[in-house]
């Protein structure tokens, strides 16, 4: 077997561990010795810390485990305290969103109001988290682009448990907090609205998340199969490409007549991934708000392809027939 | 390389394990057939060797020969005979003998009788078989729209068994809400074999086939209208009535919806109109029929909330479209297959609780022939 055909990364660089950059002032300290680990090692850098938590990082832990306490300690008490029912069960268990009749009001804790309490943590937690993400990007003078792209999945995340139940009127629209009721609820949700299947922005996310894993495997793929003549330089090839990048290119141009750039492939990338939960997010939001049944408005504007009709009728607008002829 | 072979070992051990361990693997070759336009992913899919088994478990008896429906009639030579006064003796007597060996095969005649003195209705099992009777005669006469002419007997439920295996009680109301602070759970989110085993609500029957709850919660038009559309948990309701249905005939949604517009009449299979009735007639005839016997039943036939077990999809379908694979028993029994005269029995209103009438040793309802109600029943 060739010596670069491998599933792990083949060279562990080992230099002087160090902790990063100097830091501007205001700025906690870094936290924990680094520490070599081989097996890190053969998944990507082997240096393992220091991390920077900071007040944000803290908060943002804090706000998460609070919520992640309120979830799974109702899912417990949904069993009745019982242990083994509680890891038997756990794929089942949720935390539900109110019923319907209580609407946006507040309601009891143990009908919605732990849910509504568990939203707000989790929410916050990831604003927090979003904060960190953007402020530790700024000190080290990087660009904010993750802190977009995650700002991207926090807006789907938005959509489905505030912004839309709000739109609707009513927190029972909100998804509820578990494994399976909440893949429950997704098939719930395209089955009321009349088959999400129809709703283009569902289809403008999928086509980006379908994108985005074949704009990931043409990416790597061509990184790894052009390694060798040290392409793993990315960043550099993209104003000196030299060999790498220029087979790569030429690969590329080959097969389908234009090539990406190393610089341009990694804005395909970006986009792409955050195209995802922005699209789908302005569907589900469209949903039950702007369009009720997303079949008939297929259907009234010709998205919908007509097939034959079986002749079936809606019993209850017939009489009904009944008894022997 | 030796590591890349570990990982794949590893993995064909984990997937083999998952596979083993886990319910629901049936192995190749499944059975699948076309049942609707091309590209819509309609088909029957069946296993030829689950449905073997299936098909051997669930077969008609052997009717025995129906003697001549002359002589001297039940009414006049025996007492108390309400419901099927009008049949000859000896054809009386073979139905009470096909009854037996369809409920009560192991207890025989004194599972519902006093053996000394056959007519006293001192026996509870009498008095619910004497109104089971009737329903058996009403399903027949009045819901061919979805029994066909197929029709039901005792059997068709019973099985061999003195309650039907497959029925339902009404959910505890106290069991759903756990202690006071935390853990409520809209009664979902349990491994449930009513609904599958999804999270859906387990109990998909109470609001649909007990109540009359609107089944219905897909919009009916292209943009929101004036009227608030069903909820999101209704329609997991919902979602769990239907995934009861196709546990219970042992099909997928296709065998009546075209899943891309699920509640499109005009791209579904016959089947739906005829699973409409299904739902119909369960809910009547457990409101007129089953919860109005929960009086004369004993404290262990009772569920949580203190009514018997009442009928869904699976109490006569169990596992199959058709039950018994569509075998029709009732062309032998005549007397069931519409009310015998000498009973006065109708439909009548659901609204009406009809269970003033019932009660042991006391005469079953009279209620004026009337088949027009039939309109009433329906839900709006």
């Amino acid at each position: 077997m060739a010596e670069y055909q491998n599933i792990f990364t083949r060279a562990q660089v080992r230099f002087p561990m160090h902790d990063g950059v100097a830091l501007p002032a205001g700025n906690e300290a870094r936290i924990g010795k680094p520490v070599f680990a081989y097996w890190l090692g053969r998944i990507g850098d082997a240096q393992l810390g220091p991390i920077y938590l900071g007040w944000y990082g803290f908060a943002s832990l804090l706000c998460g485990f609070i919520a992640f306490e309120i979830i799974g300690l109702n899912m417990w008490a949904s069993v009745g305290w019982d242990p083994i029912e509680f890891v038997r069960q756990l794929p089942w268990l949720a935390l539900e969103p109110p019923p319907a009749e209580y609407g946006l009001s507040l309601p009891p804790l143990n009908e919605g109001g732990w849910w509504l309490l568990a939203g707000f943590f989790l929410t916050a937690a990831l604003f927090l988290w979003w904060m960190r993400m953007y402020t530790r990007a700024r000190e080290l003078g990087l660009g904010t682009h993750v802190a977009w792209a995650f700002a991207s999945a926090i807006w789907l995340y938005l959509v489905l448990g505030f912004i839309r139940p709000i739109a609707m009127g009513s927190w029972s629209e909100a998804v509820p907090f578990g494994i399976f009721p909440h893949l429950d609820w997704t098939a719930a949700f395209s089955i009321r609205y009349g088959n999400l299947f129809y709703n283009p922005f569902h289809m403008l996310s999928i086509a980006f998340l379908y994108g985005s894993v074949l704009v990931f495997a043409m990416h790597g793929g061509t990184v790894m199969a052009t390694a060798r003549y040290g392409s793993e330089r990315e960043v550099e090839q993209a104003w000196d490409r030299g060999t790498a990048y220029e087979r790569s290119g030429l690969f590329w141009r080959w097969t389908m007549g234009f090539c990406a750039n190393a610089e341009s492939i990694h804005r395909w990338a970006w986009w792409f991934a955050v195209l995802v939960p922005l699209t789908g997010g302005i569907g589900i939001l469209l949903t039950g708000t702007v369009v009720d049944n997303w079949y008939l408005w297929g259907m009234k504007h010709g998205l919908v392809p007509p097939y034959p009709e079986t002749g079936v009728a809606d019993p209850s607008a017939m009489p009904m027939q009944g008894g022997n002829p | 390389m030796k590591i890349a072979a570990w990982f794949v070992g590893l993995l064909l051990v984990v997937l083999t394990g998952f596979m083993l361990f886990t319910a629901g693997w049936e192995r190749p070759p499944i059975k699948s057939e076309q049942t609707g336009y091309r590209g819509t992913g309609m088909v029957d899919v069946v296993n030829p060797r689950t449905e073997a088994t299936m098909m051997s478990s669930q077969v008609a008896p052997e009717s025995t020969p129906l003697p001549p429906d002359a002589g001297p009639k039940a009414g006049d030579i025996y007492e108390n005979v309400q419901v099927l006064g009008d049949l000859s003796v000896a054809r009386f007597t073979r139905l009470m003998q096909s009854i037996t060996n369809w409920v009560s095969p192991e207890e025989g005649c004194v599972y519902c009788h006093n053996l000394n003195n056959l007519a006293e209705d001192s026996v509870y099992t009498k008095v619910v078989a004497r109104r089971m009777l009737q329903m058996t005669q009403n399903i027949n006469d009045q819901w061919s729209d979805h029994v066909q002419q197929t029709g039901v007997t005792c059997y068709t439920c019973h099985r061999g068994e003195n309650v039907p295996q497959y029925g339902w009680f009404n959910s505890d109301p106290a069991v759903t809400p756990v202690g006071g602070m935390a853990g409520w759970r809209n009664g979902q989110n349990r491994a449930s074999p009513e609904v599958g085993l999804t999270s859906l609500p387990e109990d998909s029957f109470t609001p649909y086939i007990d109540g009359a709850e609107n089944i219905r919660v897909i919009g009916d038009t292209a943009l929101p209208s004036d009227n608030a559309g069903a909820t999101i948990q209704s329609t997991e309701a919902t979602y769990g009535l239907m995934i009861h249905m196709s546990e219970a005939l042992g099909v997928n949604c296709t065998y009546c919806h075209n899943s891309r517009g699920f509640s499109v009449w005009n791209e579904s299979t016959p089947q739906r109109a005829t699973s409409w009735y299904g739902l119909e007639m369960a809910r009547a005839l457990n409101t007129e029929y089953v919860s109005p016997l929960s009086s004369v039943l004993p404290p262990h036939r009772l569920g949580p909330t203190g009514e018997g077990l009442k009928i869904n999809c699976t109490t006569c379908h169990q596992g199959v479209n058709k039950p018994l694979y569509g075998a029709s028993m009732v062309a032998d029994y005549p007397s069931l297959a519409k009310p015998t005269s000498g009973t006065a029995m109708t439909r009548s209103e659901p609204s009406e609780p009809a269970s003033e009438g019932i009660s042991v040793a006391a005469e079953t309802r009279e209620v004026e022939p009337d088949t027009a109600s039939r309109a009433a029943m329906m839900p709006d």
